[in-house]
């Protein structure tokens, strides 16, 4: 198949390929350019993981073709390091990257750099945003592990740095097990944590159940 | 069920001196050990872009590999023609069963003992089954040949219904098996003579019919290989999507006929699991064989609609429960009837000597005298399955029949379902328990915990906004949805928990460096639950170490010793508990150079947990820590010892984890509509000791939102010709932002008894016990109008079907002329109100 030159600028940097007509950008992202941060997750468009940054807004990767990044400038995740506001906060990453971190918004990874254009292009449009907001933004983005409660509060972060609030230190809502157990008049462990010896390990067990 | 465990080797270690973590008055020592919320130390290379997942793995040569699946649900293969796919440029091969047989690779075994052909020659038995493959030089000229290799079908009646593939005129799905019918087997628990006796006796009586429909785990990123024949070293290495890596080494090794200590296994960075990615797909296989033959790397990595119709589904239980009490509410037996469509092969993932997994645990959290259980599986032309999703096998079905019924008992009765549940919980006093099916619960306080969320969501407030609403007609109905539920987590024990005869152990390997810094290896493997910071945690607790200076290793079958692998919640009940033991054996050997570094008697020198280091007895001031003693062990170690500081564990569990909740789901429902609105989501978790509590609490988030996805939008379905109607992310809904509401968790503390560490995992607790209290507030807010019960997803044209049978809907057009008869005044409202 044919294929056509394309100029784009990626993190900051001009890159040139020449790709076939039908190649995704996503493809050309993850595999012409090696920057295998941006995922896919569903083909479809629905599920975000392929998010990025392009010419002040997000886009789902997977639904562009290469060539329609012709002439753009791109930020993926790779990049955000770079951006001005990176190191603003606690760390050297972005503030976006550092709220993610601190805020637990984050557990197997896969969707979270598409969250976290997602959350840029949010924070570049509206620095302070409602919780609801925020859930309306991301919604276009799919998380199987965080529920997204982490999530809002990892944007929230992101937006008290940038604001020059002080960010919250965690997302816990209970967090002292000992104090608040002991608190309730909980179980006392009685031999130290383990209740071990009430527990007769000798006890004949079950099978699973017969098959006939 | 639990087993002989005194004669453990590890027995001993189990037990630690010093009584271990005590929840009352262990704090921590403040440098990431049991009980802080460390942030997490694997988060920096995701947030950078940096994590190293199956699809960003690339290597010299590589081929693509894709699968051309069948079209139909159900038919006969004709002809296979190659040709014109062959003939595209970038196609370096195409491959059928043929092929395959050649290699002996033409079939497959399933983890239930059944086969499955790889690539099928004969007859499709699902929709998007594996018919060829094309390997070609990337993923869009492998596709073009796909696209180009001609299969002629001749198409079948198909079943996709496991009650119509009872009958006698279904069609057969699997001819390949000597016989003419659909059924798998016939299971049975509990004791019928006795539960029929109860029910022949009892004042009150109820049943319900209740669908668990058919779930796709659906982790965000699918399936996918890379593999690697080395023909040089006789090598095997696959970069796979596992959540067993060991477990799959042993299997490619028996199915391959590689020697097992040339396979190498790689599970890198994984993202999410659920259980999909336990069992052994024919991608992995197709991908290992074209290494092999082709001498290169082959990657396959499914797209989503590939995932959703063609990998382990989860649930599809059609099940009729009934309940047998006093007139005071007093439960006295339990009865189940299902029926299990398992697909078209039996590729559940469980346990081998449990066919239909945990199901049995269907008493839940009640003392219930007597219990009897009745399941057959068939066999249908729907993608093959049964997996453990987000859940021990089972577990999720049986904990949504008790939590349904209890409710439609506490309906029946007329009694408030929280007093019911009360007067049934197992009392604190009676664990170890032993339930009616057999199993031994280690420790619960399911009383503390329900007056906990009771109090926490104001639960008598509640029953008076939701009488007030019915009392003026509102248009929103207001349901209070309880879930109770006992889980049941952590297999083995090994001698009755098995997976293709592996034993259900787990393992950990500790070493002390001479600057006192340590590695871990663990033979359980993460997909996001936070491994490499909690299993450092524990070793930091249990050594004094800091958890910085603790890394963990897992996912590499060359460099971990063996374990079982990360599913139904047993990394922190076996794999955490063989780290614990791994880190006292080391502390066990630290000691005696402890006494030597000290100059006094080994039995001199005790363990301080609080500050994380030894002491001389009566001297506290004379301490060292392990760190110290790490160097020592290399450079000045005692002449009765060997060198070195490390240990290894492979942990047999004496028995499961009884985790358990509190759950209170608050539902408005508007009556013009039938859309359900989650007003409140209370989750209170009793998973034990918690080692981090913020990863606890995330964790219960997400499994949160897998429950309320699955009471409220998935579902797996199928027309009657066998073809998928909801096979991807256009109609398989996953819950986004929007749909998810802020959750509140809480949590008590009861420590496992049998648990080195008391911790007892919690992964899969909100996903088991969150869809009844869903279901359950549901049903509540139709109470009043007869409603007992509505089957899952609760989209709205069902829930509004529901209000209508119930004569509960309302007609938008009454509003809209009470809203007009109204005008003037709701007019003088706002002026009112501005």
């Amino acid at each position: 198949m044919t294929e056509k030159d394309v100029t784009m600028t990626v993190n900051g940097t001009e890159r040139e390929l020449s790709v076939e007509p039908r190649r995704l950008l996503v493809h050309a992202i993850r595999e012409d350019l090696n920057l295998t941060g941006t995922h896919i997750g569903c083909d479809t468009g629905n599920c975000g993981a392929c998010t990025v940054y392009k010419d002040g807004q997000a886009v789902k990767s997977c639904l562009q073709f290469a060539v329609q990044a012709d002439g753009s400038e791109i930020t993926t995740v790779e990049g955000m390091e770079e951006l001005p506001e990176a190191g603003m906060g606690d760390s050297d990453l972005h503030p976006i990257q550092e709220g993610f971190k601190q805020m637990h918004g984050l557990q197997c990874g896969f969707c979270t750099p598409g969250m976290i254009m997602a959350s840029k292009a949010l924070l570049e449009a509206n620095d302070d945003p409602t919780d609801e907001e925020i859930r309306v933004d991301i919604s276009g983005n799919l998380c199987r592990c965080t529920g997204y409660q982490n999530i809002v509060k990892s944007v929230q972060y992101a937006s008290d740095v940038l604001n020059d609030r002080e960010p919250p230190d965690s997302p816990v809502e209970h967090e002292d097990a000992s104090l608040e157990t002991a608190a309730d008049g909980g179980e006392t462990a009685t031999d130290g944590g383990c209740n071990c010896n009430d527990t007769d390990l000798t006890m004949d067990y079950p099978t699973g159940g017969e098959n006939r | 069920m639990s087993s002989d465990a005194d004669e453990s080797p590890d027995a001993e270690f189990r037990h630690d001196d010093d009584g271990g973590p005590d929840p009352e008055t262990h704090h921590g020592h403040g440098r990431g050990g049991m009980g802080e919320s460390v942030k997490r130390k694997e988060d920096r290379r995701f947030i950078t872009g940096h994590g190293n997942y199956v699809d960003d793995v690339k290597k010299d040569g590589m081929l693509h590999c894709e699968i051309v699946r069948s079209n139909y649900g159900h038919a006969r293969i004709e002809n296979i023609d190659t040709e014109r796919a062959e003939a595209v440029e970038g196609v370096v091969a195409v491959l059928t069963a043929e092929d395959l047989a050649a290699y002996d690779l033409a079939t497959m075994p399933t983890l239930m003992d059944d086969t499955q052909e790889v690539l099928v020659r004969d007859k499709v038995k699902f929709q998007s089954q594996e018919v060829a493959a094309v390997i070609a030089t990337d993923r869009y000229t492998a596709k073009d040949g796909a696209d180009k290799v001609d299969v002629n079908y001749d198409s079948l009646d198909a079943v996709t219904d496991a009650g119509e593939a009872m009958k006698d005129d279904a069609p057969v799905v699997r001819e390949d098996l000597d016989q003419d019918d659909n059924h798998i087997f016939t299971w049975e628990t509990g004791d019928e003579d006795a539960t029929k006796a109860a029910f022949d006796e009892a004042d009150a009586v109820v049943e319900e019919d209740m669908f668990y429909q058919r779930l796709h785990p659906a982790p965000i990123e699918t399936c996918g290989c890379v593999a690697d024949w080395d023909e040089d070293n006789e090598q095997m290495t696959v970069h796979m999507t596992s959540q067993a890596p060991h477990a799959h080494r042993t299997l490619f090794s028996m199915v391959s006929g590689i020697p097992e200590h040339k396979v190498r296994i790689v599970s890198p960075d994984v993202g999410g699991g659920f259980g999909n990615k336990v069992p052994i797909y024919p991608g992995y296989v197709v991908a290992a064989a074209a290494s092999y033959v082709l001498e290169t790397p082959v990657k396959w990595v499914e797209e989503r609609s590939e995932n959703v119709q063609t990998t382990s589904f989860a649930r599809d239980y059609d099940m009729t429960g009934r309940l047998a009490a006093t007139e005071d509410g007093e439960i006295t037996a339990v009865d189940v009837d299902v029926i299990a469509n398992h697909g078209a092969y039996n590729a559940a993932a469980q346990p081998s000597k449990f066919p239909a997994g945990f199901f049995k645990i269907f008493t839940g959290s009640y003392d219930i005298d007597a219990a009897y259980g009745e399941l057959d599986a068939y066999y249908t032309n729907t993608a093959p399955g049964g997996i453990a999703y987000r859940c021990s096998f089972r577990v999720t079905e049986a904990v949504y029949l008790i939590e349904r019924l209890v409710d439609v008992l506490a309906q029946e009765l007329d009694m408030d379902p929280a007093e019911l549940r009360r007067k049934n919980f197992i009392p604190k006093e009676s664990f170890p328990y032993e339930s009616a099916t057999g199993w031994t619960y280690d420790s619960g306080d399911y009383e503390r915990a329900l007056d906990k969320a009771l109090e926490s969501v104001d639960y008598d407030g509640l029953r008076e906004e939701q009488a007030e609403r019915i009392e003026s007609d509102d248009q929103k109905l207001l349901g209070i949805g309880l879930s109770t539920f006992t889980e049941i987590v952590g297999a083995g024990p090994g001698k009755q928990c098995d997976i293709a005869g592996i034993e259900m152990f787990d393992s950990a390997e500790i070493r002390v460096h001479p600057t006192g810094k340590a590695t871990v290896r663990i033979g359980v493997q993460t997909q996001g639950q936070g491994h490499e910071t909690t299993f450092a945690q524990i070793v930091a607790e249990e050594l004094g170490l800091d958890v910085q200076d603790v890394e963990v290793e897992h996912g590499d079958t060359d460099t971990e010793p063996y374990g079982l692998g990360t599913y139904a919640s047993r990394s922190t009940p076996v794999g955490g508990a063989a780290t614990a033991v791994a880190a006292r054996k080391v502390r066990d050997k630290a000691r005696n150079i402890a006494a030597n570094e000290l100059e006094v008697a080994e039995e001199d020198v005790v363990w301080d947990r609080q500050s994380g280091a030894f002491q001389v007895q009566g001297a506290p001031d004379r301490t060292i820590t392990v760190e110290e003693v790490a160097g020592a062990s290399y450079m000045n170690s005692p002449v009765d010892e060997e060198p070195g500081l490390e240990a290894v564990n492979y942990y047999d569990p004496p028995n499961m984890t009884y985790p358990f909740g509190a759950y209170v789901c608050v539902v408005e429902i508007d009556r013009e509509t039938g859309e359900t609105d989650i007003r409140q989501f209370y989750a209170l978790d009793d998973c034990g000791n918690r080692i981090n509590p913020m990863i606890v609490e995330g964790q219960v988030h997400g499994g949160l939102a897998q429950g309320i996805g699955t009471a409220m939008l998935e579902e797996v379905t199928y027309d009657e010709n066998g073809n998928v109607t909801a096979g991807d992310f256009m109609n398989y809904l996953l819950p986004t932002s929007m749909e998810i509401p802020e959750m509140d968790t809480d949590y008590t503390v009861t420590p496992s008894p049998h648990h080195p560490i008391g911790a007892k995992g919690v992964g899969e607790s909100p996903t088991v016990g969150s869809p009844p209290a869903i279901v359950n507030a549901v049903v509540d807010a139709m109470a009043h109008g007869g409603v007992t019960h509505v089957d899952m997803p609760m989209t709205a044209d069902r829930v509004w079907e529901a209000l209508d049978g119930a004569g509960l809907t309302r007609d938008p057009a009454e509003r809209i002329d009470l809203e007009l008869d109204l005008g003037g005044e709701s007019g003088d409202e706002e002026a009112a109100s501005d």
